[in-house]
């Protein structure tokens, strides 16, 4: 490090980037240490270079430097986090430097933050089945291990709420260990960071809990990098310490928010809605990092959330996450007006990959019929009710109207439940058979005749 | 003559180079001292930029740049099928071997294995006068497919040696031809430019159809062999779904199915199921016929750019032998996007929403690569491309679905609302088209007395007066409209359920031989014109629906297998038995 040159040669400083002048041996996205007038010391990384001039990225933001008093080192080397396992119940920045007031954790290893793409060949497909204690996740939209499911909500919706309930209450059935959980803050507010702190110290979750935090008034660039120091140690963790973790992400729109902020200081072509035209690749790079890979016994799966702007699903933020994660849960407004809670619409809501992780021997044979027949009575159920907007319940049939208690029974009895309740799945698979029982039997036709005989109640 | 340059900027997956006189468009050049792989995209005076194939981070400015004098090419020989590469044909396999389960720069890899012994069986003598593309000998590759060695397109002579039956790697020579003064070695492959279309004698009409198994296709809006289709649709419309079923069903000889910039899960799911799935007509494993090429949306984004030229190119190959090829590529938008990314480090004049402005020149070249052709082996081959499209908000009015429409000729157009109800395939009958309808009119019409195009139309005019009649039912309700309405109502509700809804992991349901399709259909429409006649008796509609082998007639798609189609037949005559009941008439 020593023999590293310093550069005194700022030209300009453009929001978070400042240009250096007349550098040699420079590599791309490499790592600098940048000394402002007072002899502070921060960081960056090369975001492009053109002949002899560098262009980098502070990550702490460039107030207060200028273009005679700051000098710039390049260290030869990428972004890397210290790693280890006392990292779990400890308190880091978004550069994975402790902000607890603890000292730093032991170090086993340093990774860089970048990581590298999974080989698709080495990958394992995630078949096991994760309990949420949630009724509408685990009956309806199942959450499996090595999976990254988003939660797609609104400003003003539960979505912090939820996130908790689903750290606290993970569990694979039939086995005892627990998930470690990385948990990624990016662009909150303070009161919502001490909320997830508190949560996390008094349901005794913290000391399994990494928790990376960048609040709103952090630096954007520091932003950009959070995620990805996060996801080294949950690699590490998963892949080295052989763990299964679950990493969740809040809130992803504010990391798009930094990635466009960026983008503009660099001058590049914008394409929809002013987000640079790479935002799939770059939230691809953040979300593939999840899964589970063969012969290892770790698994990383992953719950971002996103508030949509304006409640929008083909913002682009949330439509270009639906594109790469495996399923998305929605939340509603209307359904939360109403004092549902979690409020779940499970009609956009999805999950690719619970078709493998449900069914005999692994949940219940008749579970994915029931979530099958219970989507096609909800959507039944919606469409009728604005049916019967219009022209009254008169107007519909005795069958209609069966299918208008189903829904408000199914909204009030299934989906809603505690901030506190964890439910069995076969707590959820018994209350999904109470609500398809108010159907008549033979409106049953997704179900197998063999589970009827079984399951329906017969009033 | 080596031309070496130095690096002078990078910038993400494009870096510039100056010093480098003479480096042609498109040739492939070794960047940095690792010796990334790079093309060149740019040429101007002695400076040349090039999009990198792999992670630039770390380059360092002055750092060499190196010209092959080639340009970016495949290896077409055995060893193809069961394959799984990344986008510039490395294979992934091998990838792991040097690197472990993350993949890491700078591996160089054959795409072919070299120490693997194949049975040549030479099928020309010494002394013949071979043209290119002529057929010298076969290996059985997989026991699916034979695989025709090709004298390379390039190539021809007189055949002074041919090797014998026996064992041979694919560096070994097997043949030497002369022309003129000149001999060439001929080995079993050969290497293509990946950008260059392979030549053929002639292009022909389309015939036949692509029988895929999936009734809403085959029926409604078929694609013919030699066609280019396109799948839009918006995220959990079920495009990789399609597209997976599409490679495991249709009755293509080869399959070339590209994961372009989409989940690494998802291909590890074709990884899985392949080896374990049968193709129906012969019973082999479907992997057996099988080229996968991934390059996932976290890997880098050049490599996905070349991803669908490398498949197509291999598809190509196939062809050349006399087989009818499909190229699934998923997704084609992930593709445009690559394009964009590195036209914009080019800092190139934007076109629609960033895109460059040649993107629909780009996607018409690709797409006119399908086609049914005669090739240079006098072999009648073909190539079907199927390309999915991921629009952005699924609003089916961006650059790339726009573009798109005006080279493909069927259109399967997937729609949100009917993946929110779990029906799938999401294919809306109302917005998706085929043209191919009338080349593959007489296919069908042999196999279905004649019936084919009536049915579909049939068919398709109930859909559509539905979807009318569900206008006029939300203002009124269905109980004030006459009964022959409510009976298309029911009719449109027994077509959706039993005949267009189709369950990929239902085992019975996933695949319909072309007979069981056009039985369902005959035996749905029959029950419309069954009712038709009861109705005007005086039967009401409600008592018909509420008849169980009325509701049985839409799970037939799932109870009754494709060997006992005939079934469907014995089922309808108990169903025209039980309404004729209802009509007074006994039986």
């Amino acid at each position: 490090m020593s023999i590293s040159v310093e550069y005194r040669s700022v030209q300009k400083i453009s929001g978070p980037l400042i240009f250096v002048e007349g550098v040699t041996d420079v590599g791309f996205n490499e790592l600098v240490e940048v000394r402002d007038a007072e002899g502070g010391l921060r960081r960056g990384r090369v975001l492009e270079i053109n002949r002899g001039v560098a262009a980098v990225e502070v990550f702490e933001g460039t107030t207060g430097l200028s273009t005679t008093s700051t000098s710039v080192r390049f260290l030869g080397k990428p972004l890397t986090i210290p790693l280890s396992t006392e990292m779990l119940g400890r308190v880091f920045n978004g550069l994975g430097e402790p902000i607890d007031g603890g000292p730093a954790p032991f170090t086993e290893e340093y990774r860089d933050v970048n990581g590298l793409p999974m080989n698709p060949f080495s990958r394992d497909y995630p078949t096991q089945f994760i309990q949420t204690g949630i009724s509408a996740i685990d009956g309806m939209d199942t959450l499996v291990r090595g999976q990254k499911l988003p939660i797609f909500s609104g400003s003003g919706l539960p979505h912090n709420l939820l996130a908790t309930q689903i750290a606290r209450q993970a569990t694979i059935v039939g086995e005892e260990v627990s998930f470690a959980v990385v948990f990624v803050a990016m662009g909150i507010k303070h009161d919502e960071a001490a909320f997830f702190k508190r949560s996390f110290e008094e349901s005794g979750a913290l000391k399994n809990s990494a928790i990376f935090l960048n609040l709103a008034d952090d630096p954007p660039v520091e932003r950009l990098v959070t995620p990805r120091s996060a996801l080294t140690l949950a690699e590490y963790l998963a892949f080295e310490q052989d763990m299964h973790v679950l990493v969740i992400l809040t809130d992803m729109t504010n990391y798009a928010e930094a990635l466009r902020e960026i983008s503009a200081a660099r001058e590049e072509v914008p394409s929809r809605k002013g987000y640079p035209g790479y935002m799939y690749s770059d939230l691809a790079s953040i979300y593939e990092r999840a899964g589970r890979i063969k012969g290892k016994k770790g698994s990383i799966t992953q719950m971002p959330v996103l508030t949509m702007p304006n409640d929008d699903i083909t913002h682009p933020i949330p439509d270009l996450t639906g594109y790469i994660t495996e399923g998305q849960i929605v939340l509603d407004r209307d359904l939360h007006r109403r004092g549902i809670y979690p409020p779940i619409n499970i009609l956009p809501s999805l999950s690719r990959l619970m078709k493998d992780g449900i069914g005999k021997g692994k949940t219940r044979e008749d579970h994915g019929p029931v979530a099958s027949q219970l989507y096609s009575a909800y959507a039944r159920a919606q469409e009728l009710r604005s049916l019967s907007a219009i022209i009254g319940e008169e107007g519909l049939t005795e069958k209609d109207r069966a299918y208008l208690r189903f829904g408000d029974s199914f909204e009030r009895n299934f989906l809603s439940q505690g901030i506190d309740e964890n439910r069995s799945l076969e707590r959820t698979l018994e209350l999904a058979w109470e609500q398809l029982s108010l159907l008549p039997e033979s409106e049953l036709t997704r179900i197998p005749d063999r589970f009827i005989k079984i399951y329906y109640k017969r009033s | 003559m080596a031309k070496i340059g130095r690096i002078v900027r990078i910038t993400g997956p494009v870096v510039q180079a100056e010093g480098v006189a003479g480096l042609e468009m498109h040739e492939l050049t070794m960047v940095g001292n690792e010796e990334l792989i790079g093309e060149v995209v740019r040429v101007e005076g002695k400076m040349a930029t090039i999009q990198v194939y792999e992670d630039t981070a770390g380059l360092k400015l002055g750092e060499p740049v190196k010209g092959s004098g080639m340009p970016l090419a495949v290896e077409l020989g055995p060893g193809l099928l069961q394959s799984i590469f990344d986008g510039i044909q490395r294979p992934l396999t091998v990838i792991r071997d040097a690197t472990g389960d993350f993949v890491k720069r700078g591996v160089k890899a054959s795409a072919l294995p070299r120490d693997r012994k194949w049975h040549f069986v030479p099928l020309k003598k010494r002394g013949e006068y071979v043209a290119p593309g002529t057929i010298i000998g076969k290996v059985q590759e997989t026991p699916l497919l034979e695989h025709r060695i090709l004298v390379p397109p390039n190539r021809e002579g007189k055949i002074e040696f041919i090797a014998e039956e026996g064992e041979y790697t694919i560096e070994d020579c097997i043949a030497k031809l002369s022309r003129g003064e000149e001999t060439y070695e001929l080995k079993m492959y050969h290497k293509w430019p990946v950008r260059k279309p392979r030549p053929y004698i002639e292009r022909l009409e389309p015939s036949e159809p692509v029988i895929t198994g999936q009734r809403i296709i085959d029926m409604f809006f078929p694609v013919a062999k030699g066609g280019a289709v396109s799948i839009p649709g918006g995220f959990g419309t079920g495009k990789t779904i399609t597209s997976h079923q599409l490679a495991a069903w249709s009755d293509c000889e080869v399959i070339i199915y590209i994961g372009c910039g989409e989940r690494g899960n998802e291909m590890t799911e074709v990884l899985i199921n392949f080896p374990e799935w049968k193709d129906p007509r012969s019973g082999r494993p479907l992997m057996e016929r099988t080229v996968l090429i991934a390059n996932t949306s976290n890997m880098p984004v050049a490599a996905r750019e070349a991803s669908i030229y490398t498949g197509v190119t291999i598809a190509e190959y196939f062809r050349d032998m006399g087989y009818n090829v499909g190229v699934m590529a998923d997704s084609t938008s992930r593709w445009a996007e690559a394009l964009r990314e590195i036209s914009g480090r080019l800092e190139e004049m934007p076109a629609e929403e960033g895109y460059p402005s040649y993107l629909a020149s780009r996607l018409g070249e690709f797409y006119e690569r399908a086609g049914k052709v005669k090739s240079l082996s006098g072999l009648y081959g073909s190539v079907t491309l199927v390309g999915a499209v991921s629009p952005p908000g699924g609003d089916f009015s961006e650059p790339v679905t726009v573009h798109t429409k005006r080279f493909v000729r069927a259109f399967w157009a997937l729609d949100s609302a009917l993946a929110s109800m779990r029906h799938y395939p999401a294919i809306n009958w109302l917005t998706s088209y085929s043209e191919y309808i009338d080349y593959v009119e007489k296919w069908w019409n042999e196999r279905t007395n004649g019936r084919w195009k009536e049915l579909r139309i049939k068919a398709l005019d109930i859909l559509k007066k539905e979807d009318d009649l569900k206008e006029v039912i939300r203002l009124v309700g269905i109980e004030s409209l006459p009964e022959t309405e409510k009976l298309i109502m029911e009719t449109a509700r027994l077509l959706r359920e039993g005949f267009l809804q189709q369950n990929a992991y239902d085992p019975v349901d996933t695949y319909s031989s072309p007979e069981k399709q056009f039985k369902l259909l005959s035996a749905i429409l029959a029950f419309h014109e069954i009712s038709l006649k009861a109705i005007s008796k005086g039967v009401p509609v409600s008592k018909i629906s509420s008849l169980p082998s009325v509701t049985d007639l839409a799970k037939l798609r799932m109870s009754v297998p494709n060997e006992k189609a005939d079934e469907i037949d014995r089922f309808l005559d108990r169903v025209q038995a039980d309404i004729k009941r209802l009509a007074g008439e006994g039986v």
